[in-house]
């Protein structure tokens, strides 16, 4: 509960939950609010925001409820950053675990291969997976996974350099428990806090690596995602710039919620931290 | 010399990850549903299945996978990227016609990032927890959170289309016939927005990094002698602090190389610059797969050449690294 009072303390943290709680709030009653398809056409095309009680955001290029994408786009960006997050860091810790806690050629292959995966530019890596494997909302979402792994990897590693020789390990070694025991069971537990919080940081560039896919019309164009609607808002920019404006702002305070959280959390978790 | 045998070794120990890289990218392409002679073929507008089939063989692609594996590296040792069909020329002739732009831009924005993240990294520091600090470090939050190519599209529409400041896109002004210093000034003007658009979100994370490490390197002992020598702040900054406090903000552009060149292909998408971040879009759509890999490989390429200079230059900021061990 110390943990809670001091997340509590701070002003940007306690700013970052209620901004992620709107998104999440946004996204639960996207199908309350707007019980018809975002992507249905709704009214006349480009209806500026404010100007009709219908669409208090307006409506985008071809008469769809800009609110209504905004809403629904909510739960994308939520399912893309969740499922991606969840995807980079278990691959990343899996690795990471494994690689630090043998040591010698198994540590010396893996981390090769995370270099590599580190010196390729993701975004890059992101283009030829979804050229090869399409654009439907599930293989983007694996493939924002696919590229984010690396950073949680070496973080795990690092942890458990630091942690495999200590006494509670020796002391299960002792007792005969198993090596996949010993990773999962006991060294794991104790690594982990560093790489939740750092999820947070993954989280954030999964939702901004999704919106860039978007925008470049890669992503998968059935779904209402913010990044799809700046891509088609970018054809009316000269005179009707709200319409890549409004789902612009919806990425900027969900990715700023998210940093703010996660830094609310390093900072409760470490207070040592604190301040930098 | 010890710096560059040093620095060799380094980039001797990157070429095994180089390999595993092409490895992996060409292999991942053999799951591309169709070709680039599909793509051809569609680009005609059809033909038969004969034509195609001796496309094929001239492109080698009736071949089985490993022996196409392995003729591609052996091209790719010969620096030899394979033939663009798209483009109708080399490849490496493609991918060098698109890299000056590509490393203008990212030159550009990164000297902006790191002058700029330095600064703001200093005063935050030196303010801690007072109003300065507050403010830098909130827009430096803001900026990590605005996605670039949104910031690039507002920018255009505030300093192009309403102000008319700055050109929206492209290089250089077709119509103009400038040359000389004229040239350079027009090709300036037209990187303002890109820079700054490509630049923002490094600008957010070199002014965290700087500012964290100048806090720690604040607190050391030997900044309490030299304060304790009467020495005066100003001078204790940019004499022994700012020196200690660079070596993360230098390893930094070293891992942020390679998500440079990742953002540059939306940058680039959006001012409409004919650099390699474009190209590698536009490979993307049109599946022009050799053109792709060639991308990856000279990219990767790229981002082990950034990384050789960093460690010059840590070497030189840290003499610890060159000496001893």
């Amino acid at each position: 509960m110390e943990i809670v009072r001091a997340y509590f303390r701070s002003p940007p943290a306690v700013i970052g939950l209620i901004l992620l709680l709107v998104v999440i709030a946004m996204a639960v009653s996207a199908g309350w609010l707007f019980p018809r398809d975002p992507l249905a056409l709704a009214g006349r095309p480009l209806v500026w925001p404010f100007s009709n009680p219908r669409f208090p955001l307006g409506t985008d290029n071809s008469g769809r409820d800009i609110a209504a994408q905004i809403f629904y786009g909510a739960r994308i960006s939520l399912l893309i950053g969740g499922v991606a997050t969840i995807i980079a860091v278990v691959i990343g810790i899996v690795i990471g675990a494994v690689a630090g806690y043998y040591g010698g050629w198994v540590d010396n292959v893996l981390m090769r291969i995370t270099e590599a995966f580190q010196t390729l530019p993701n975004f890059l890596l992101l283009l030829v997976l979804v050229a090869v494997f399409g654009s439907t909302i599930t293989t983007v979402i694996v493939a924002v996974g696919i590229v984010s792994w690396p950073a949680p990897a070496r973080l795990t590693r690092a942890e458990f350099l630091s942690l495999r020789n200590r006494e509670f390990v020796q002391a299960g070694r002792t007792l005969g428990l198993k090596d996949l025991k010993l990773i999962f069971g006991e060294i794991l537990p104790n690594a982990l806090p560093p790489v939740i919080v750092y999820a947070s940081v993954v989280m954030a560039v999964s939702i901004l690596l999704e919106s860039a896919l978007a925008f470049l019309r890669l992503s998968d164009p059935n779904v209402a995602s913010w990044g799809n609607l700046i891509g088609l808002g970018r054809d009316v920019l000269r005179v009707q710039w709200y319409v890549s404006a409004i789902p612009g702002i919806a990425i900027l305070v969900t990715v700023l919620a998210v940093s703010l959280v996660g830094q609310g959390l390093n900072d409760a978790l470490n207070p040592r931290l604190k301040g930098r | 010399m010890r710096i560059f045998s040093l620095a060799g070794r380094r980039l001797a120990a990157s070429i095994p990850t180089l390999f595993l890289i092409l490895i992996g990218v060409f292999l991942l392409l053999q799951f591309a549903p169709g070709d680039t002679v599909d793509a051809m073929m569609a680009q005609m507008g059809g033909g038969d299945a004969k034509t195609a089939e001796d496309l094929r063989r001239f492109y080698g692609l009736d071949l089985s996978v490993s022996a196409q594996l392995g003729s591609y590296l052996w091209r790719l040792v010969r620096f030899d990227l394979g033939f663009s069909a798209i483009y109708g020329k080399p490849v490496a002739t493609v991918i060098a016609e698109r890299l000056p732009a590509t490393i203008l831009l990212m030159t550009a924005s990164l000297s902006f990032a790191f002058f700029f993240g330095l600064i703001l990294g200093v005063v935050a520091a030196r303010g801690v927890n007072k109003w300065p600090d507050t403010l830098i470090s909130t827009v430096g939050l803001i900026f990590y959170a605005t996605p670039s190519f949104w910031f690039g599209l507002m920018a255009i529409v505030v300093f192009s289309i309403y102000l008319q400041w700055l050109p929206a896109g492209g290089l250089s002004d077709i119509t103009s016939t400038a040359t000389g210093i004229w040239a350079v000034l027009d090709t300036a003007r037209h990187l303002v927005l890109p820079t700054l658009t490509l630049g923002l979100i490094f600008l957010a994370i070199y002014l965290r990094i700087m500012r964290a490490s100048m806090l720690e390197v604040l607190n050391l002992d030997f900044v309490r002698t030299a304060r304790s020598k009467g020495l005066d702040e100003t001078r204790i900054i940019t004499r022994h602090v700012l020196r200690n406090a660079l070596l993360p903000m230098v390893t930094l552009i070293g891992l942020q190389a390679g998500t440079m060149l990742g953002g540059s292909v939306v940058v680039e998408s959006v001012f409409s610059l004919p650099g390699l971040g474009r190209l590698a879009y536009e490979s993307v759509v049109q599946r022009d797969l050799n053109t792709l890999l060639g991308i990856i490989f000279v990219s990767a390429l790229l981002v082990i050449t950034v990384n050789f200079i960093v460690d010059l230059i840590y070497a030189r900021l840290d003499p610890r690294i060159t000496s001893g061990a």
